[in-house]
């Protein structure tokens, strides 16, 4: 996530970064006239994300405690180090073995966060105060919104897309793994599996219901009724994308939890639930 | 069912004004506009207000209740306790001109500069044939009132007036998202959208949606998409080689080519 | 005096639907053409009409053509209509709503691609082009856009309180800024009178304050005649409950997308009230009316979409009798008949306006509706072609303009009206200009005689608010000049008007020039004044019913009547004069139509 933005640089009215309404607006300084709890939203979403990016950032540099036979954190799939067994690359893959493998895989997965067009708006409205909220002035004297870099950078958010997609494969050829039980024998299913699926499938509909997904798919069609099948596919994205937020914010809760779970496993501080 | 409501209504012009205090009944299943025409007709017989229809689909009255932009005509009263005081400004974002009349001219501006809708030429019956799926798009931006709510809500603009020469508004993007969807028009608008009115300004912070009086996506159906029709064009060498290649067979909205 | 001045050839005064359309058309002859508008750019009344554009493009019905259109509209009119208006309508009314393609507009389509068309009172088949229930944003909103595009001069928020001659003709306008109340005059050879209609004379309107008939009043002072002014239309559906919004208009597309209306017993009223003028065209029984919406060919249409004064008259009788809903309306039901998605679908800004306004959701509950002053009929008598007045370089178009719907109008046929007609205004202004360009000068002494007028309420003081007088004279014209009307409460209502008229000379306004609706309410009253006399003249004098003109003490049609129209002018002494017309003439070939079909 981006650094915070200066806070608490002064209420500054509509219009202006000095503190006076610009010319022949109507003279009115207080910051905002709203009465509800505006300051809420935004709060809400910095405590979380920050939350989860103190875990997350714990969990990658902690470089442990990330296989339990036969779970592999998310945060640490595909498994590229030895300490999966089974699973090994070439150590010259893999860099020295002091630097985390998180550190390579997150790297996507924060992109396409980063990038999306939801998490955009969360981000800039929480911690850049951009506006913090609707009708509420923000503190910053200028603004240039996307239009320069690094911001410009925004624009590459389908590639992180192309990217996510092929981690959603691996994630579920992982979670597809757990049906084997410890010993590689197929025909296991433990709560560790089931929380693999569930992460596995909520990070594929984050992805597929992106803004860049819905365009690639169809929305840069400007005739539908020529593309039928690309219109169904638009049409599903679509009812999809409405949700993105919620798909958003569920996956992002399941996927730190489902290294949790499995850190949990590794630590012997709980064993698995076992269904058969 | 009548009661005294308490309503802090801003007065004055360009040259300063104040948030006056007014004592005024209220009757059941009325909105706002109801009580300032009522302060009209009995307590400020030229208190200044924009209104046309008083059923939500001209956008005339436009103002900032209790902080919020909203159409006066479409607050109902019942929203608010009977204690609570409800306070109704001008626009924000627009100069003002008296009371709660502002000066939108910026819009119509900016409407002036849109590059105007050029169709392909008639079929040889002399009509026009096209899909309801291929409107639908962009009825839903020609349902847009022109309330400027939008407008006086987005904070590139609201918070710095600066940009307004660089950057058009929700509404004028729309405009655009609208023209370049619309499966008759054959101008490739979107260099012009990202050069000229400022796309990239637009930091989907959806505060346009929130306040749309029409209900329309304006950020996920219009801006985003036109976002990403920018992209294809100027920032994915992909999507730019593929339009090359493909061109012949290509939909008209996709290479770089004219519609 | 302080005053700014343009010079012109052609100045629009209204930039609704007939305004716009009559600008692009001038400006396309070369005409040097401004806009002049009381609201900002786009949020005309032309925004409020839902339902559609009439015009028989035969999309969905091949049997239909401009002969079926035209007969439907004179039908709907009770034959008073000017037959060449109404010919011209329906000839043209196609190739208008196609241009509007060409700029933009999207209408709904049908299965082949075309416009889609739908059901409408008085229509015999699908006829209007629409986009859901908000055709008339459609319409506005592209007229708009291509005024813009083209550059056309517009001046908002401007309000025209004179009209300016000379012997030979219209020499120009005077008005002022609303923004600043600073004056301004125009010289133009052409005016076009496009200011809509005169609803807000009355209590309960669907119409937004710049109803004032003002455009009426001003061509009536010009020297121009009014015709037909009797006949104002009440839409039998607008809302009753809550007080607020009563009034507001509940689209006819609720009618002719499956709604039903229904009394306090629940009871399908509409049967009871079929007229026998159309017994043949209309269903009998419940079945046969329900079975018209699948199957049109083989049934006849229900009675819910009989002509709007027909519904309106039969909605009064139910609550008079004491068969009304809570509110003094009678249930309008689409919500037992089809499914929400389709209500949805179809009627989202109804859905939406009883949401918020009433808190009814009408996929699940019936809304409760009642008559509303929708429409005047009446208004400048112009040349079928050209629209011109009787004074030389003063056209009209659209509401201002009478003789094209006769006694009544039929929904749709508005939207249509303002384009046929507002080109052709357009046209002939541009061309007038021509003949007469270079001999048109403003008189100082006119100039400043309007100024004074303008602002002589700030020179008296102690006087009554304006907001009072509108008051009394709202209630005045709902009371006694409404639905149904006797000679003795017209003579009432006469004699209000008159005492009035002598209020409104003493009333005096607070505060200053600068965006001060206080004065601009005086300003328009004596406009209000003046049309509801004519109304009420008229009205008083037509011992008939028809259409749009109800008399409880003449309820039958006249066939001397049906011969006449009423022309109203202004006579030297300043007050309404009135005097009896024979109707033009229809041609043979015309007049043939109604023996084929009937």
């Amino acid at each position: 996530m981006t650094a915070t933005a200066p806070r608490g640089t002064g209420a500054v009215v509509p219009g202006s970064g000095n503190g006076m309404p610009p010319p022949r607006r109507a003279a009115i300084t207080a910051r905002t006239l709203r009465a509800d709890r505006w300051w809420l939203q935004p709060l809400v979403t910095v405590g979380v994300l920050v939350l989860f990016i103190a875990y997350s950032t714990f969990r990658a540099f902690q470089n442990a405690h990330y296989y339990a036979e036969p779970y592999i954190s998310p945060f640490y799939s595909p498994c590229i180090t030895t300490r999966c067994e089974g699973d090994s690359f070439p150590e010259f893959v893999t860099g020295p073995a002091w630097i985390s493998p998180a550190i390579y895989i997150l790297v996507l997965p924060l992109g396409i966060r980063l990038t999306c067009y939801y998490y955009r708006k969360a981000y800039y409205r929480s911690f850049w105060l951009a506006p913090p909220a609707c009708a509420v002035a923000e503190p910053h004297r200028r603004y240039t919104g996307e239009t320069r870099l690094p911001l410009l950078g925004q624009n590459v958010h389908r590639y992180f897309l192309y990217a996510a997609l092929v981690f959603n494969v691996i994630l579920f050829y992982e979670a597809i793994r757990g049906f084997r039980d410890e010993s590689g024998e197929w025909g296991h299913m433990g709560l560790g599996t089931l929380v693999l699926l569930v992460n596995a499938v909520l990070l594929f509909l984050y992805s597929v219901s992106c803004h860049s997904c819905r365009h690639i798919v169809g929305g840069r069609l400007n005739h539908f009724s020529r593309h039928p099948l690309r219109y169904r596919a638009w049409t599903l994205v679509s009812r999809l994308n409405a949700r993105h937020m919620q798909y958003a914010w569920a996956s992002l809760f399941t996927v730190a939890f489902a290294d949790f779970y499995v850190f949990l496993l590794a630590t012997d501080t709980i064993s698995d639930l076992r269904f058969f | 069912m009548s009661y005294d409501a308490r309503f802090r209504v801003w007065r004055g012009d360009a040259s300063g004004g104040d948030l006056q205090d007014f004592t005024v009944a209220v009757h059941e299943g009325e909105v706002v506009l109801d009580v300032v025409h009522r302060l009209q007709a009995t307590q400020a017989g030229d208190l200044a207000v924009r209104w046309n229809c008083k059923a939500g689909k001209c956008g005339s009255c436009s103002a900032e209740i209790n902080g919020r932009p909203r159409l006066m005509c479409m607050t109902r009263m019942s929203t608010f306790g009977e204690d609570e005081t409800v306070t109704v400004t001008p626009l924000r974002g627009f100069p003002v001109i008296r009371d709660l009349v502002t000066d939108v001219s910026f819009n119509y501006d900016k409407a002036a500069q849109v590059p105007a809708f050029t169709p392909r030429p008639r079929d040889p019956d002399g009509n026009h044939r096209m899909q309801q799926v291929d409107v639908e798009r962009s009825q839903e931006f020609r349902k847009c009132i022109e309330c400027w709510l939008c407008q006086d809500t987005c904070h590139v603009i609201r918070d710095h007036e600066e940009n307004k020469a660089a950057f058009a508004g929700p509404r004028f993007l729309i405009r655009l998202a609208e023209l370049d969807m619309h499966p008759l028009d054959v101008v490739d608008r979107r260099d012009a959208a990202q050069d000229s009115f400022g796309l990239g300004y637009c930091n989907i912070t959806k505060c346009c949606s929130e306040v749309c009086p029409e209900g329309i996506h304006l950020t996920d159906n219009g801006i985003i998409p036109l976002k990403e029709r920018v992209v294809d064009r100027r920032f994915d060498p992909l999507t730019w080689l593929g339009s090359r290649i493909g061109r012949r067979r290509g939909d008209p909205g996709q290479g770089p080519s004219p519609k | 005096m302080e005053l700014e001045r343009h010079e012109y050839d052609v100045v629009v005064v209204g930039a609704g639907g007939a305004g716009l359309r009559a600008a692009i058309a001038a400006h396309e002859q070369g005409a040097r053409t401004a806009v002049v508008c009381k609201s900002l750019l786009g949020k005309a009344h032309t925004v409020m009409a839902e339902g559609g554009i009439a015009a028989a493009m035969a999309n969905l019905y091949p049997e239909d053509n401009w002969r079926v259109h035209f007969r439907d509209t004179m039908r709907g009119g009770k034959m008073l209509n000017h037959w060449r208006m109404a010919q011209l309508h329906a000839q043209e009314a196609p190739d208008r709503v196609r241009e509007l393609e060409d700029w933009g507009a999207l209408f709904d389509r049908t299965p082949d691609g075309l416009i889609s068309q739908r059901d409408f009172g008085g229509h015999r088949y699908a006829r209007l082009a629409h986009v859901g229930d908000r055709t008339g944003l459609e319409l506005i909103r592209t007229l708009q856009q291509r005024t813009v595009a083209l550059g056309i001069d517009v001046f908002m928020e401007c309000t025209i309180t004179r009209l300016l001659t000379d012997d030979e003709g219209v020499t120009g306008a005077f008005g002022y800024w609303r923004e600043s109340g600073r004056f301004v005059a125009w010289q133009a050879p052409s005016v076009v009178l496009a200011t809509g209609g005169i609803g807000k004379s009355y209590k309960v309107t669907s119409n937004s304050w710049e109803y004032t008939g003002d455009g009426h009043s001003l061509a009536l002072q010009a020297g121009a005649t009014l015709v037909n002014m009797e006949f104002v239309q009440f839409h039998p559906t607008g809302m009753v409950w809550p007080p607020s919004v009563r009034g507001i208009l509940v689209t006819e597309s609720v009618r002719g997308d499956g709604g039903v209306l229904r009394n306090s017993a629940g009871n399908r009223f509409m049967f009871d009230y079929i007229p026998d003028f159309f017994r043949k065209e209309t269903a009998e029984t419940e079945d046969e009316a329900d079975r018209w919406y699948e199957d049109k060919k083989n049934n006849r249409r229900p009675p819910e979409l009989l002509p709007r004064d027909e519904v309106a008259r039969a909605i009064n009788s139910e609550v008079k009798a004491g068969r009304g809903s809570p509110h003094g309306g009678v249930f309008l039901d689409i919500a037992s008949r089809r499914s929400p998605e389709y209500i949805r679908k179809r009627l989202p800004s109804m859905y939406h306006q009883f949401k918020e306004l009433a808190e009814v959701d009408i996929t699940a509950d019936p809304m409760e509706v009642g008559p509303t002053c929708h429409y005047v009929m009446g208004g400048v008598e112009v040349d079928p072609d050209t629209e011109a007045s009787r004074v030389p370089g003063l056209f009209a178009a659209g509401e201002v303009a009478g003789g094209m719907h006769g006694s009544n109008r039929l929904g749709g046929n508005s939207l249509s009206d303002l384009l046929v007609f507002g080109r052709r205004a357009g046209l002939a202004a541009a061309e007038h200009a021509v003949k007469r360009s270079g001999a048109v000068a403003l008189a100082e002494a006119d100039l400043v005689e309007a100024a004074r007028a303008a602002l002589a309420p700030f020179e008296r003081e102690g006087g009554e608010n304006p907001y009072t007088v509108q008051h009394d004279l709202q209630q005045t014209m709902h009371d006694l000049v409404g639905i149904i009307r006797t000679a003795p409460e017209m003579e009432q209502a006469l004699a209000r008007i008159a005492e009035l008229q002598e209020r409104v000379a003493t009333l005096s306004v607070e505060g200053h020039r600068q965006y001060n609706p206080g004065w601009h309410l005086a300003l328009d009253l004596p406009h209000m004044l003046l049309v509801s006399e004519c109304i009420a003249r008229a009205a008083l004098a037509r011992e008939e019913s028809r259409g749009g003109h109800t008399r409880d003490d003449f309820p039958a049609t006249d066939a001397g009547w049906a011969r006449t129209n009423l022309i109203c002018s202004r006579a030297p002494d300043g007050s309404v004069a009135l005097a009896r017309q024979p109707l033009p003439e229809m041609p043979a070939e015309l007049a043939e139509i109604f023996e084929e079909t009937a």
